[in-house]
C-alpha cells in the first residue's frame, strides 16, 4: 500500500511533481461541502494545487473562512476532497483505506492552535500518546518522549498537566508530541494564534530549528503575515477557496500581485507614509524646502551602506523621517522615507544612485 | 432502641447496599457501553449509526419516562425469570437495574458529549482507531464527569430502593414501612431516614472527593 505514489500512465499533468523530492503534492483538489437545510452548498476549496517540496517550508495564509483549515485537514486524511488527490512521501493519502490511513498519518505530525492536549494526562503523557496508539512498547516509548520533551525545553515540566503549563509550554508539548512518531512531514493549524508575539517567536523559532535539525517537511497556516515572513520559505496566499498568489517568500512580500497578498503585506511592512508627513506635504518646493523620497528595498545587497554612500557621495545630508526596514529570507525588505537639500541637478542623482539593485524610489513631494 | 431493631436495622442497610451495589455495578456494565455508543453514533461521529442511536434513544427514554414503580410491577415476568422470585431483596435488584441503565446511559453520553472535539480530531490525525480514541482519550478525559454522574446514579438508586421496600422489596425501605409505618413505631422511621440521609451524604462525598481528584483540569495547589 505504501508504494510510491505514480500517476498513471498517458495523464501526466505537467504540474504533478513525481520527483522524490517532493513531500507534499496537492493536485487539483475540490472540496465542496454538499448543502443542508438552510444553508447552501459551499465549495470550501476549489482547484487547488500546491507543491512542498521535502525539508522546505510552505505558508498558506488567508482571511477567515478562506479554507486554510479545510486545506490541512485534506493532507492527513481527517477529510475527504471532492475530487483532486493528496500525496504525501510518495504515498497518494486520498487513496487509502481509513485503516491504511491511520498508519500514514503517524508519519504526519499536527500542531493545533489551541494545542488540544489531553487535560487527564502529564506533559510526558500526552506526548507519549501517539506512541501509544502506534502500539509502541513501554520501554521505547520513556527513550523517545523524554529526548522531545528536551528538545522543546520541558525536561523539567514531564510531570505537569496541562492546566498547570502556560500557553508557549503547553503549543511546545503539542510540538513534541506531533514529532513523537517521527513524521516526516509537520501540518500546522495557527499554532501561534493563541500565543502572545513574544512566545509565538519563541515557538516560530523552535519550528525553524525542527525544520533544520530534522529535515522536516513543514506546511502551516495563518492569516498573519508575520508569521510567514519569520517561517515560510514559500507562501500561497489563498482566498475564497483559491490560490490567488503563490511564490518565494521574499517574492511575494516585494512584488505581491493580488489584492489580498497588498492587504497582507502591508499589515506588517507598512509601506505607506505616516499621516504626520501626509499632511505637511507639499507638491511644490517651499523657500528653503526639502525633497521627500521614499525607497522602497527590494532585495538589494544589505552589505552596501547605501545611504551613508549616496550622502558622502554627492555630499547631501539624507534625513530619515521614518522607515521600517526588515530582513525577509535573508534581503533587506521595507522602506525608508528621507528627505534632503538638494539642487534639481542633485536630486536626480541622488535617485538614481539608490535606484541601484531592486530599489525603487519615488519622490513624494517637499516639506517646509 | 432494642437490640433486635437494631440487628434489623443494620441488616436493612447491608440489604439495602447490596441492592444498590448490584444495580449500580450491573446498570453501570450495560449503561457505559451504552452512553458511550450514544455520545458517539449520531451522523458524523465515530461509530457513526444514526438509526441504531435513535432505536436505542427512543428505548432509553422510554425506560426512564416509565414511573418506576409501574416499572417494577411491569417487569415482574422477567424478575422471576432473572431471580427467580418476584419478592426479596434480589428480586428487587432486577427493576432497580433495568432503572439504572437508561439513566447512566444518558448521564454518561452527557458526560463524554462533554469531551472537548479537538481532543477527538487531535487523536485521529495521531492515527487513533475509534476505539482507541475511547479508551484513550474519551473516557481519560470524561472521568471526572463519570464519577459526578455514577454518583448522582448510586444516590438516585438509594432513594428507589427504598421505594422497592413498598412492593415487597426488602431493605431500608422494606423496615420503614413495615415498622415504622404498618406497625407505627416511628424511632423505626425516623433512623430509616437518618441512616438513608447518612448513606446519600457517604456516597455523594466520597464522589466528589474522588471526581476532584480525578479532575486535573484545575491548577493543583502545593
Ligand atoms: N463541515 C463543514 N460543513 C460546511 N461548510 C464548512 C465545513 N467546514 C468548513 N466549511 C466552510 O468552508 C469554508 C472554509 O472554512 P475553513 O475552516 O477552511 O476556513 P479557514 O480559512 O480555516 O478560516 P479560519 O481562519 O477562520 O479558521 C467556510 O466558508 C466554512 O464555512
Ligand atoms: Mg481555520
Amino acid at each position: 500500500m505504501n508504494a510510491p505514489w505514480q500517476p498513471p500512465a498517458g495523464e501526466r499533468p505537467a504540474f504533478v511533481s513525481t520527483q522524490p523530492t517532493t513531500g507534499i503534492l496537492i493536485d487539483r483538489v475540490r472540496k465542496v461541502y454538499s448543502a443542508r437545510k438552510s444553508s447552501a452548498e459551499v465549495v470550501a476549496l476549489d482547484d487547488i494545487s500546491l507543491t512542498v517540496p521535502k525539508g522546505s517550508i510552505l505558508g498558506v495564509i488567508g482571511r477567515s473562512g478562506a479554507g486554510k483549515s479545510t486545506l490541512i485537514r485534506l493532507i492527513n486524511g481527517l477529510d475527504k476532497p471532492s475530487s483532486g488527490r493528496v500525496v504525501v512521501n510518495g504515498v497518494e493519502i486520498t487513496a487509502l483505506s481509513e485503516r491504511d490511513l491511520r498508519t500514514a498519518r503517524r508519519s504526519i505530525g499536527m500542531v493545533f492552535q489551541h494545542f488540544n492536549l489531553l487535560s487527564s494526562r502529564t506533559a510526558f503523557g500526552n506526548v507519549a500518546l501517539p506512541l501509544e496508539i502506534a502500539g509502541t512498547p513501554k520501554a521505547e516509548i520513556e527513550k523517545r518522549v523524554l529526548p522531545l520533551l528536551d528538545m522543546v525545553g520541558l525536561a523539567d515540566k514531564r510531570d505537569r498537566y496541562p492546566a498547570e503549563l502556560s500557553g508557549g509550554q503547553k503549543q511546545r508539548v503539542g510540538i513534541a508530541r506531533a514529532l513523537a512518531t517521527e513524521p516526516s512531514v509537520l501540518l500546522s493549524d495557527e499554532a501561534t494564534s493563541a500565543l502572545d508575539p513574544e512566545t509565538t517567536d519563541q515557538i516560530l523559532e523552535l519550528l525553524k530549528q525542527i525544520n533544520r535539525d530534522l529535515h522536516l517537511t513543514i506546511l502551516f497556516i495563518t492569516h498573519e503575515m508575520a508569521v510567514v515572513k519569520a517561517l515560510a520559505d514559500r507562501v500561497a496566499v489563498i482566498e475564497g477557496g483559491r490560490i490567488v498568489e503563490d511564490g518565494a517568500t521574499f517574492d511575494v512580500f516585494a512584488t505581491p500581485r493580488h489584492e489580498v497578498t497588498r492587504r497582507f503585506v502591508s499589515s506588517v511592512t507598512g509601506s505607506g507614509a505616516p499621516d504626520w508627513l501626509l499632511e505637511k506635504l507639499q507638491p511644490h518646493q517651499p523657500p528653503g524646502g526639502q525633497a521627500v523620497l521614499r525607497i522602497t528595498f527590494k532585495g538589494s545587497d544589505a552589505n552596501q551602506p547605501l545611504l551613508s554612500r549616496v550622502s558622502r557621495d554627492l555630499g547631501v545630508n539624507l534625513n530619515i523621517l521614518s522607515g521600517q526596514v526588515e530582513m525577509i529570507a535573508g534581503h533587506p525588505f521595507g522602506t525608508l522615507i528621507v528627505s534632503l537639500d538638494a539642487a534639481p541637478e542633485v536630486l536626480r542623482q541622488v535617485i538614481a544612485q539608490l535606484s541601484a539593485g531592486n530599489n525603487l524610489v519615488e519622490q513624494l513631494g517637499y516639506v517646509a | 432502641m432494642s437490640p433486635e431493631l437494631i440487628r434489623m436495622i443494620a441488616s436493612s442497610t447491608l440489604d439495602t447496599l447490596y441492592m444498590v451495589g448490584l444495580a449500580g455495578l450491573f446498570g453501570t456494565l450495560i449503561g457505559l457501553p451504552l452512553g458511550i455508543f450514544l455520545a458517539t453514533s449520531q451522523a458524523g461521529e465515530l461509530f457513526a449509526a444514526p438509526i441504531a442511536n435513535r432505536l436505542i434513544g427512543v428505548v432509553v427514554n422510554a425506560t426512564r419516562s416509565t414511573p418506576f414503580i409501574i416499572l417494577v410491577v411491569a417487569i415482574v415476568p422477567l424478575t422471576r425469570l432473572i431471580a427467580g422470585t418476584s419478592i426479596g431483596t434480589a428480586a428487587a435488584t432486577v427493576p432497580l437495574t433495568i432503572a439504572a441503565i437508561p439513566f447512566i446511559a444518558r448521564v454518561i453520553e452527557a458526560a463524554i458529549r462533554e469531551v472537548d472535539h479537538g481532543l477527538i480530531e487531535a487523536a485521529r490525525a495521531f492515527g487513533a482507531s475509534p476505539l482507541q480514541i475511547v479508551r484513550k482519550v474519551l473516557l481519560p478525559e470524561a472521568m471526572p464527569a463519570v464519577t459526578m454522574a455514577l454518583t448522582l446514579t448510586i444516590v438516585s438508586l438509594l432513594g428507589y430502593s427504598a421505594m422497592v421496600g413498598a412492593v415487597g422489596g426488602g431493605g431500608l425501605g422494606d423496615l420503614g414501612i413495615r415498622y415504622g409505618y404498618q406497625r407505627f413505631m416511628p424511632e423505626v422511621m425516623l433512623t430509616v431516614v437518618l441512616v438513608l440521609i447518612a448513606l446519600v451524604q457517604g456516597v455523594q462525598t466520597l464522589g466528589d472527593t474522588l471526581a476532584r481528584k480525578l479532575d486535573k483540569r484545575r491548577i493543583r495547589r502545593h
